[in-house]
């Protein structure tokens, strides 16, 4: 997948706020990636089906895409594994930490104009954006 | 069979579409757009996307009384900024940047195989974990 252009992002971010949206008007939830999967770990009764159905959703979602157009599973990047572990510890606290990631906060929580998303979202760009510049400039 | 859990998995299979298809499943696109050294655009305009549909849609959808399947909206309450809103963002920001991951487009991408996906995988749940124990949100 080499340039994107401009209409498959807007298609695609579009498909992801209907799909957010659709959460929102069948089961009045916020669609919410990390907060969703959070739920998994030490779950209430009767609050682990939908979870998992959703997580199996964007699983099974991928795959067959994929089998579609394997392009889009072609990694480019070469961090380390030791960067992504560090990276994945990082996403998982703050993301709990922070009761949100990129669709809570990002997509469902600035849509409503809610004041602690836009700030949340505000830091983690500006964090993400700084990061990448010290990574480029220490080991790219 | 509860229906929320019927919509929920249709909710995943479009949300995972949406991020193949704007190439959000590549971490090269995600530091494409944080490296401002060869800037990328395209994670802006799939939230330019996104936040357009859904602040359409959630304006019509709150017009009703309730959700389709189940008794209220659960729209957040808090508003206070908080040490922790801020402090978690800013560590969510700093892993994003390292690996160019967050949870959806690695769920999306689990099957592809990669030992990268995995890892990112394992330590986030653990993340959260830790979270979890150590933080009072």
């Amino acid at each position: 997948m080499g340039d994107l252009g401009v209409y498959r992002p807007l298609l695609g971010g579009a498909m992801i706020g209907l799909a957010a949206a659709l959460m929102m008007l069948t089961s009045g939830r916020i669609c919410g990636i990390s907060g969703i999967s959070k739920g998994l770990l030490g779950y209430h009764r009767g609050d682990f089906a939908w979870r998992f159905a959703f997580v199996a959703g964007l699983v099974i979602g991928g795959t067959v895409y994929g089998l579609a157009d394997p392009s889009v599973f072609r990694i480019s990047t070469d961090r380390p594994l030791g960067v992504i572990a560090l990276g994945g510890l990082l996403v998982g606290f703050g993301t709990v930490t922070c009761n949100g990631c990129t669709s809570g906060h990002g997509i469902c929580g600035v849509s409503r104009l809610s004041r602690r998303s836009i700030v949340a979202t505000v830091t983690f760009v500006g964090c993400g954006m700084l990061t990448a510049a010290v990574y480029h400039f220490l080991a790219g | 069979m509860n229906p929320q859990i019927i919509v929920a998995f249709v909710v995943g299979l479009l949300f995972s579409a949406g991020l193949c298809l704007s190439g959000m499943t590549l971490p090269q696109n995600i530091i494409g757009f944080l490296w401002l050294g060869d800037w990328k655009p395209a994670l802006m305009l799939v939230m330019i996307g996104a936040t357009a549909v859904y602040t359409v849609c959630l304006r019509l959808t709150l017009r009703r009384g309730k959700p389709m399947f189940a008794a209220k909206f659960e729209l957040p309450t808090n508003r206070r900024i908080t040490w922790q809103l801020v402090g978690g963002a800013a560590l969510f920001g700093i892993g994003w940047g390292l690996g160019g991951y967050c949870g959806g487009p690695a769920l999306a991408s689990l099957v592809a195989g990669h030992i990268e996906t995995l890892v990112f995988l394992v330590t986030m749940f653990a993340g959260m974990y830790a979270s979890k124990v150590l933080i009072k949100t």
